[in-house]
């Protein structure tokens, strides 16, 4: 069983791809081969120790669906990739869209539809949430610096502006809020999500859905340390049934497809919770579903392989993950390998 | 004489920390107030808790009302407990 993984980006965002592989081989019942697909001769996961045996670079989303679908080819003629793990947000489209060519040449993905991906996405969600009473904070969708003119009459500063596909910053007024529409819409282009800001308790959920509108798996988490830029850098499970009912329910309008994660706000003054974002992929906290007692990415490599997976009807809370840096230390012929030859060996076959 | 309803999936740990399952809030209680909490667990009520703490701690009486009153008021912020 040859699986490849791509996000082993561990950096300080860091990807999902290296929670997503410890925990296949922490499912006892993996005895294969970790493919690392990588966009940077520097992502830290495929130089540390167990976690892939062999990478290869890939190139970046915007270079178009032929050249990636080519390079897989290549790697595919090399390995024999019996399945295709996707982590990161900005590649999913292009693996959605290539899933059934990729099924051709025999790599199996477990993946949503396109249509699935744009009813979730930032700009659409709020008439996701509309249509299936769920409750979300409005939104404006900004293309140009004009549109943030429409705060001050839609709601009232701080306000929250996001990315289509990564990025946020909260914004006390319009001089903050159009500071990050440059700063974003320069990085990742347009259209820029001004949301409106819910005062309260941020929870999270990992989960997966198979597809029929099942949850197979999903545990709850609130972050406990968040870093300068708004990552979660520790967090701890927990379990209040109205989140995982809710939970449920977008999975189940969604009938999705893969694994996900599904951002809350808990609003302070009436402790209703309000849909933020759902991300269509693990998130980089994946192991802590893993240590609480569901191992949703093997679930999910069992499902893309067409097999029966129950579903998990429980898990520990108080379960808490800390995130640490530390300095991997390597050799400079490693680092050639994979920058000149685009490939890097740490286990022969 | 007011009685306190407390979650039954709260546990206060022998050092005195609190978790919450339900949204992962964790909070430290002092010596006191580990001895309030256990009392408002066993379903003793004002009276009956005022009662007991002043048997175990050297405090008067008008003191120990006042920071009662101030815990209890705490708990209910935090949706820790329920005047019945």
């Amino acid at each position: 069983m040859k699986v490849a993984v791509t996000g082993l980006n561990n950096i300080d965002s860091p990807g999902p791809g290296v929670p997503v592989i410890r925990g296949l081989k922490d499912s006892g019942k993996f005895d294969g081969t970790i493919i690392g697909l990588v966009y940077d001769s520097l992502e830290p996961g495929m130089y540390m120790d167990n976690v892939s045996d062999r990478n290869y670079l890939i190139p970046y989303p915007s270079s178009g669906l032929e050249e990636l679908y080519s390079r897989i080819e290549y790697v595919n003629e090399k390995e024999g990739i019996d399945v295709l793990i996707p982590t990161l947000d900005s590649e999913l489209y292009s693996f959605t869209k290539l899933a059934p060519r990729l099924a051709e040449i025999g790599i199996k993905t477990f993946l949503p539809t396109t249509e699935n991906l744009n009813m979730r996405a930032k700009d659409k969600l709020f008439d996701f949430c509309q249509a299936h009473d769920i409750k979300a904070p409005k939104n404006i969708l900004a293309s140009s610096v004009q549109d943030l003119y429409k705060i001050s009459s839609e709601f009232n500063y701080p306000v929250a502006v996001k990315g289509i596909f990564y990025d946020a910053y909260i914004c006390n007024n319009f001089d903050e809020a159009k500071t990050a529409f440059h700063k974003i819409s320069h990085k990742w282009g347009l259209p820029i999500i001004i949301q409106e800001f819910i005062k309260g308790e941020e929870y999270n959920i990992c989960a997966l859905g198979d597809g029929t509108g099942e949850t197979i798996g999903a545990v709850a988490m609130k972050k406990l340390y968040i870093t300068d830029n708004g990552k979660g850098w520790a967090g701890i499970s927990l379990k209040d049934d109205p989140l995982m009912k809710l939970s449920d329910k977008i999975i189940s309008a969604l009938k999705w497809k893969s694994g996900t994660e599904l951002e809350f706000v808990k609003e302070k003054s009436s402790n209703q919770y309000y849909l933020l974002e759902i991300n269509p992929r693990f998130p980089a906290w994946v192991y802590l579903s893993v240590a609480a007692g569901q191992n949703l990415p093997y679930a999910l490599l069992e499902l893309a392989q067409g097999k029966k997976v129950e579903k998990f009807e429980n898990y520990e809370v108080g379960k808490i993950f800390i995130r640490y840096s530390w300095d991997l230390i390597t050799d400079v012929s490693k680092f050639e390998e994979i920058a000149v030859k685009g490939e890097l060996v740490n286990k022969p076959e | 004489m007011t009685a306190f309803a407390v979650p039954s999936n709260l546990a206060v740990s022998e050092n005195g920390f609190l978790f919450v399952p339900t949204s992962g809030e964790t909070f430290t209680l002092n010596k006191l107030g580990i001895s309030i909490f256990k009392l408002m667990q066993k379903g003793a009520d004002t009276e009956e808790i005022i009662d007991a703490l002043l048997e175990e701690y050297d405090i008067d009486k008008t003191t120990l009302e006042k920071d009662f009153t101030d815990f209890v008021n705490q708990l209910k912020h935090h949706n820790l407990i329920e005047e019945k």
